[in-house]
């Protein structure tokens, strides 16, 4: 077969499944969905017909092949980690087994949860089985911190969202291990798209991790991920969220997380964007009790010809509320990373502080990374600072370097790992951290 | 083989403007040379040159060290070769603590298949820093950030006393410090002289030189070795200055490749 034949096959097998109110309402109705999740999908693939796609900063994203959406396809549930594609065993590690989600495509297919954690109320499950059993809870949180007519993304998500993840940690229950889920996807014509429901009640604690990866046997056409987190932090409550995307170059990953945090609750996020195709993620706070704080630490190799836009952001709404953002990325080939990190300090938010940080380190001359710190400030009796650069390895360092004897390969090495370790240094959960130390040498050597 | 180290007739550039206008300097294993010379006479050009700092380019001349051509190496294969360059000015880096980056440079040295096992170098490392008395706190810091000037240069030394090369090159190793911390450092350069290994000692004060005794002094001015003798040439130099000198040999401005 000549070359062209063989790239027309791959188009061909791209299936986009059109999008609208019968055929969301149909899928709702045949997987025996709630009426009121049947009428939000319903609703939400009507405006998704004529909502436009999200503009971020300098980056055209409805240049995207955003269509290839792909079936929804269940697969059939396993009993144990032990049955998963080997590729991906090792991503989760034997104590959290315990704790453990598995979405494979558009479902979940694993799901268990200590006995005493089920003791004390904690739910942990997918988010279409919350949405039968626990209809309350969710359908009072569901696209409440995400809107789903905000643009065309959050309305298809809404439309089509699958599997999932749903979280509640009752009142003043700690949860001591990370609560752990795997989001694969091994078949690029299924619809990937998660969505991760998690609220943490008046001063309880939790962790959550997750691995977006995907586990293709052979090459494949385009496909999408498309995630949405809604956290909800209830007053005095902690949530440390941790997310490693790294899913093959054919895969778009579109991930929007948001954060509501009320009265003295804190919020942590960990996102390692790892991921080889082109990436939309944008990681909002919104700090509406008073004193309530968070934390975001973003992670990011950009290779190839990939496209990233990154962006955090904290909205202040609460007196003596604080944010802290750092991101760092480095830039291989011919990547472009747009970096946007968003302060905004409302009217009435006395004495907010919100910092942030972008640092950029090209190793290409031609990869591009912008880094644009934003800061909105309307109210006077505040702190905000914020810092960014792009740069590239200094010479004097590596000349240094190998002054000591120490190849230039190695002292490349070492200088950009010395970039990112002041960020996954004080990644708090250590698993994480050393998942990401692997995929950060993986992702620098290729 | 006891440490031949030998520069004939060197030339270095930087920018298009020639700094080292034909350097001989024949080193060898037991031997502490000093040069001297008052500031922009091209001394510190002459460590960087023989380093293989990017920014000089050697435009004639040889260096061997032990028959091998250092001119032909990489900066990285030099220092494997076993010259050290305890520099004036360490570069800082972020994120690399100082115990991943002497291991690093140990194990280079060592080469493949031969590293260093940690516990021993642990060993070594905290052993040696008690020497200089660096509180070992300094291994997991990150390379020379937020290190005074001081503890920059005791750093230099640790390194060298690590890596234990054949030829070092100490350039303004004194400048920044004070006396206790210059015994500190002349102790520990002290101690590493052997019969295997060379000394070159780059300084314009004598101070560095009460502590450490060299066996052969040279004055480098105008991008050349102007005058050379034994230690009391130094003890001059520091009594009477350079001008004896200068007039000696006629000479007025004695820097070189300034603006």
């Amino acid at each position: 077969m000549s070359e062209e034949g063989s790239n027309g096959k791959i188009m061909s097998t791209q299936i986009t499944t059109p999008i609208n109110r019968s055929s969301a309402e149909a899928l709702s109705k045949n997987k025996q969905e709630p009426e009121w999740l049947t009428a939000l999908r319903a609703e939400a693939a009507e405006a998704a017909e004529t909502l436009e796609w999200p503009k971020p900063e300098k980056m055209r994203i409805d240049r995207w092949e955003l269509g290839a959406l792909g079936q929804y396809k269940q697969n059939d549930a396993i009993s144990s980690s032990d049955q998963l594609p080997e590729s991906v065993r090792g991503l989760v590690p034997a104590e959290a087994s315990a704790n453990l989600l598995v979405q494979r495509n558009s479902s979940v297919v694993l799901k268990q949860l200590a006995a005493e954690l089920q003791s004390k109320g904690v739910i942990f499950t997918d988010l279409e089985t919350a949405a039968r059993d626990h209809a309350e809870l969710v359908q009072k949180y569901l696209f409440t911190a995400i809107r789903k007519d905000e643009n065309k993304l959050t309305a298809l998500h809404a439309a089509l969202w699958n599997g999932g993840v749903f979280i509640y940690v009752p009142k003043n229950v700690e949860v001591e291990l990370p609560l752990q889920a795997l989001l694969f996807s091994d078949d690029a014509e299924a619809t990937f798209a998660p969505h991760i429901l998690l609220i943490a009640d008046n001063h309880s604690r939790v962790t959550y991790v997750d691995h977006v990866v995907s586990a293709f046997e052979a090459e494949t056409g385009p496909s999408i991920h498309q995630a949405m987190v809604e956290v909800f932090v209830k007053a005095g409550a902690q949530v440390q969220f941790a997310s490693v995307h790294h899913m093959a170059d054919s895969v778009i990953d579109m991930t929007i997380r948001r954060a509501v945090v009320e009265n003295d609750g804190r919020m942590e996020w960990v996102i390692g964007d790892l991921h080889d195709g082109n990436i939309l993620s944008d990681t909002l706070t919104i700090l509406n009790g008073s004193g309530s704080t968070s934390d975001a630490k973003v992670i990011s190799i950009g290779g190839a010809s990939q496209k990233m836009s990154l962006t955090t952001q904290a909205v202040h709404v609460g007196r003596s509320t604080e944010s802290t953002m750092v991101t760092r990325a480095v830039m291989k080939d011919q990547a472009t990373a747009i970096i946007n990190g968003i302060t905004k300090i409302e009217k009435g938010a006395t004495k907010a502080n919100g910092e942030q940080t972008e640092k950029v380190l090209m190793l290409s001359p031609k990869a591009r990374g912008d880094a644009n710190p934003i800061l909105l400030i309307d109210e006077d009796d505040v702190k905000a600072g914020h810092a960014a650069s792009v740069g590239q390895v200094n010479a004097e360092q590596i000349y240094y370097l190998m002054s000591r004897g120490i190849s230039k390969q190695d002292a490349e090495r070492l200088i950009i790992h010395g970039f990112l370790a002041p960020v996954v240094s004080e990644i708090p959960i250590e698993s994480v951290r050393e998942q990401l130390q692997k995929l950060l040498e993986r992702k620098l050597g290729s | 083989m006891s440490t031949q180290f030998s520069i004939n007739g060197l030339k270095a550039t930087i920018e298009g403007k020639e700094i080292l206008k034909g350097i001989n300097l024949n080193i060898k294993g037991g031997e502490i040379h000093a040069i001297m010379g008052p500031n922009g006479t091209g001394k510190s050009t002459l460590a960087s040159a023989l380093m293989g700092h990017p920014k000089y380019e050697v435009t004639e001349g040889t260096v061997l060290l032990n028959d091998e051509d250092l001119l032909e190496m990489g900066v990285d294969e030099r220092a494997r070769a076993g010259l050290f360059l305890a520099m004036q000015y360490p570069s800082e880096i972020t994120g690399v603590t100082n115990s991943d980056f002497l291991r690093s440079a140990i194990n280079a040295r060592r080469g493949e298949g031969n590293e260093l096992s940690l516990i021993k170098f642990i060993r070594q490392m905290e052993g040696k820093m008690k020497e200089l008395e660096m509180n070992t706190e300094f291994a997991h810091r990150y390379l020379n950030e937020g290190f005074s000037g001081g503890e920059k240069k005791r750093n230099e030394i640790l390194q060298m006393m690590l890596l234990d090369p054949k030829i070092v090159i100490l350039d303004e190793i004194d400048s920044g410090l004070d006396i206790d911390a210059l015994k500190i450092v002349a102790a520990g350069v002290n101690s590493m002289r052997s019969e295997e290994r060379g000394f070159l000692i780059i300084t314009h004060y004598q101070r560095l030189l009460n502590y450490i005794t060299p066996d052969f002094v040279h004055v480098m001015m105008q991008g050349r070795i102007v005058k050379s003798g034994g230690p009391e040439l130094a003890e001059r130099l520091e009594n009477e200055g350079y001008d004896w000198v200068k007039e000696e040999l006629g000479i007025v401005d004695e820097t070189v490749g300034q603006v």
